[in-house]
């Protein structure tokens, strides 16, 4: 797959091998609250992300998709099991981009790579490399409310790139947008994450969205949330996400998720 | 940049062809973004004379009001006309007593305001911060604000004397509270989606008020500084009635001379500097707000 030819070629990332897993759940469940009034909102959950691989969450409201990618950034403890993420970084990214408002675009990036103690003049550059990568070197000085819906989620992008994290969360980050800046920015995340070690968690209402990013797309049943079923996704890329393969593994996928609907109602 | 170079070549590759893919985008942002252009665009005269004209009409309408009393013949022995006042402030202005006064009064304001937003702010900060310290004193600033602080001065006058120190005491406790609360409920309200941003990307401790709960707390804080003034500003006249210090003229001292003198026109001029003043250091605040609100993308008009 390109994916790995380019990952090999890129030099400047870090350079520990990959090893077998990079985010790993090991029975993992997680109840909020206590006694009559406790919601479980994960079940015996095991999930394996392997490095640079691409994998989506898909499922119903109240899966506990969002709960997953908290456990996964350290933002939650699980009640029961395990998560661990090989040794790096983790950075998330909301379907708000959750930008800070008091600062520019390119405020937002530096301030991540101020976080891990950069230089000044190193941030400069990297924050307009970053601004760059994400097509936005003329709004570098725009703040949040100046920028359209896309434009901050990829200001966002660029912030959670600049925490150089070796995992990236991402909770339906372009579930706001309309079809054809989603179409836009699935490109773009396409090449970005070519041109990275980058393991990503992508989670969506949308099979046709998953299909379209993911190396392998996982079901999640609703309330509680459990892993029913997972799909490779073995469509080259470039993929569309109007292409017959597309369509064709997106229906296979939403039957699944429909038989899982009504079994639970 | 061999990131950004890799990318390219990817990109490149993606796509049947780069150009159109940036046209499409230029297209798109060219859809979904106002232009700054147009607000540069509005007259500068226009807007000055759009939020002007009301307030004119406002204090026609005020004077009119006034004159309208004062022809009636209503206490027409002590009760003056808006022209005999106006006539008698502008006489003022001509003298050195009414500015020396101004000046004394602002002096104050200014030092007691100033060391309210100090002591504030480190109350503010140690209680939002300090779990225990909230329960204790959360619930005493809040009480402390809502006290009359005239109901200070005998305290304040037993303690330190006929002085300005009593004066200031009184401004700080009066002023103190509000912008403390401020800066509470700022750093309560701290989106908590900004907060898990934060933490994931690594801001601790210092750092992360430093650079995020502090910012986000500013508009609370400008308001709790806009009523902390509002306060300070109460106390020191309440103060420079009561607390009466020779040979130094503030506008409290003349406010008390001009009834001792039963100066009606005279007092009513002070009473109008006094108003002025509070009204321009509102709209200090008042900018700073609008200020903040528009970077932010607060308002409804960018």
């Amino acid at each position: 797959m390109v994916r790995q030819v380019i990952s090999v070629a890129v030099t400047d990332r870090k350079a520990a091998p990959p090893v077998g897993t990079s985010v790993r759940l090991t029975g993992v469940s997680k109840v909020f609250g206590r006694g009559t009034s406790a919601v479980r909102a994960l079940e015996d959950v095991s999930l394996d992300v392997a490095p640079g691989e691409f994998t989506c969450l898909i499922g119903a409201s109240g899966c506990g998709k969002s709960t997953l990618l908290s456990l996964v950034a350290g933002l939650e403890e699980p009640t029961t099991g395990e998560v661990s993420t090989s040794g790096g970084r983790v950075a998330f990214m909301f379907q708000e981009s959750a930008l800070f408002p008091w600062l520019t675009a390119a405020g937002n990036v530096e301030l991540a790579l101020r976080a891990h103690g950069m230089n000044k003049a190193e941030r400069r550059r990297r924050t307009a490399e970053l601004l760059e990568t994400v097509n936005l070197t003329e709004f570098a000085g725009k703040r949040p409310h100046e920028l359209s819906g896309g434009m901050r989620q990829r200001v966002a992008l660029a912030r959670a790139l600049a925490q150089d994290a070796d995992v990236l969360l991402m909770d339906e980050p372009f579930g706001a947008l309309d079809a054809m800046t989603r179409d836009l920015l699935h490109d773009e995340l396409d090449r970005i994450c070519a041109g990275r070690q980058l393991t990503v968690i992508f989670v969506t209402h949308n099979v046709q969205e998953a299909v379209r990013l993911g190396d392998q797309v996982v079901v999640l049943s609703s309330r509680p949330g459990r892993v029913v079923d997972k799909f490779e996704v073995p469509i080259e890329r470039p993929r569309r996400i109007d292409s017959a393969e597309v369509a064709e593994l997106a229906a296979r996928i939403t039957d699944r998720l429909r038989a899982e609907m009504s079994r639970v109602g | 940049m061999a990131d950004i170079d890799d990318a390219a070549f990817v990109n490149s590759d993606n796509r049947a062809s780069a150009p159109a893919y940036a046209e499409k985008l230029a297209y798109l942002e060219s859809l979904e973004v106002e232009s700054p252009q147009d607000q540069r665009d509005r007259k500068l005269g226009k807007r000055v004379w759009t939020s002007l004209w009301p307030k004119v009409l406002a204090i026609v309408i005020v004077l009119a009001i006034w004159q309208l009393i004062h022809v009636s013949g209503w206490k027409k022995d002590i009760f003056p006309g808006p022209g005999a006042t106006l006539a008698n402030l502008w006489d003022q202005l001509q003298h050195g007593l009414l500015w020396h006064a101004i000046r004394t009064t602002l002096q104050r304001a200014v030092i007691g305001f100033g060391l309210a937003v100090i002591i504030g702010a480190v109350i503010g900060a140690l209680v939002s911060r300090i779990k225990p310290l909230r329960a204790a004193v959360g619930s005493l600033i809040t009480g402390l604000q809502t006290m009359p602080s005239i109901a200070w001065f005998p305290f304040a006058i037993i303690l330190f004397g006929i002085s300005t120190t009593a004066i200031l005491f009184v401004i700080i406790l009066g002023a103190a509270p509000s912008i403390a609360n401020g800066l509470i409920a700022g750093v309560d309200y701290t989106p908590p989606l900004l907060l898990k941003v934060g933490a994931t990307m690594g801001l601790r401790r210092f750092s992360l008020y430093r650079h995020l709960i502090l910012p986000a707390s500013l508009p609370a804080v400008i308001v709790g500084l806009r009523q902390g003034w509002a306060f300070a500003w109460r106390s020191l006249m309440a103060g420079e009635l009561l607390v009466i210090i020779a040979n130094q003229p503030s506008l409290g001292v003349l406010l008390s001379s001009d009834q001792d003198q039963a100066d009606m026109q005279s007092a009513t001029a002070i009473i109008i500097v006094i108003l002025i003043v509070g009204i321009l250091v509102h709209t200090l605040f008042s900018m700073a707000d609008r200020s903040v609100r528009r970077r932010w993308g607060l308002t409804g008009n960018i």
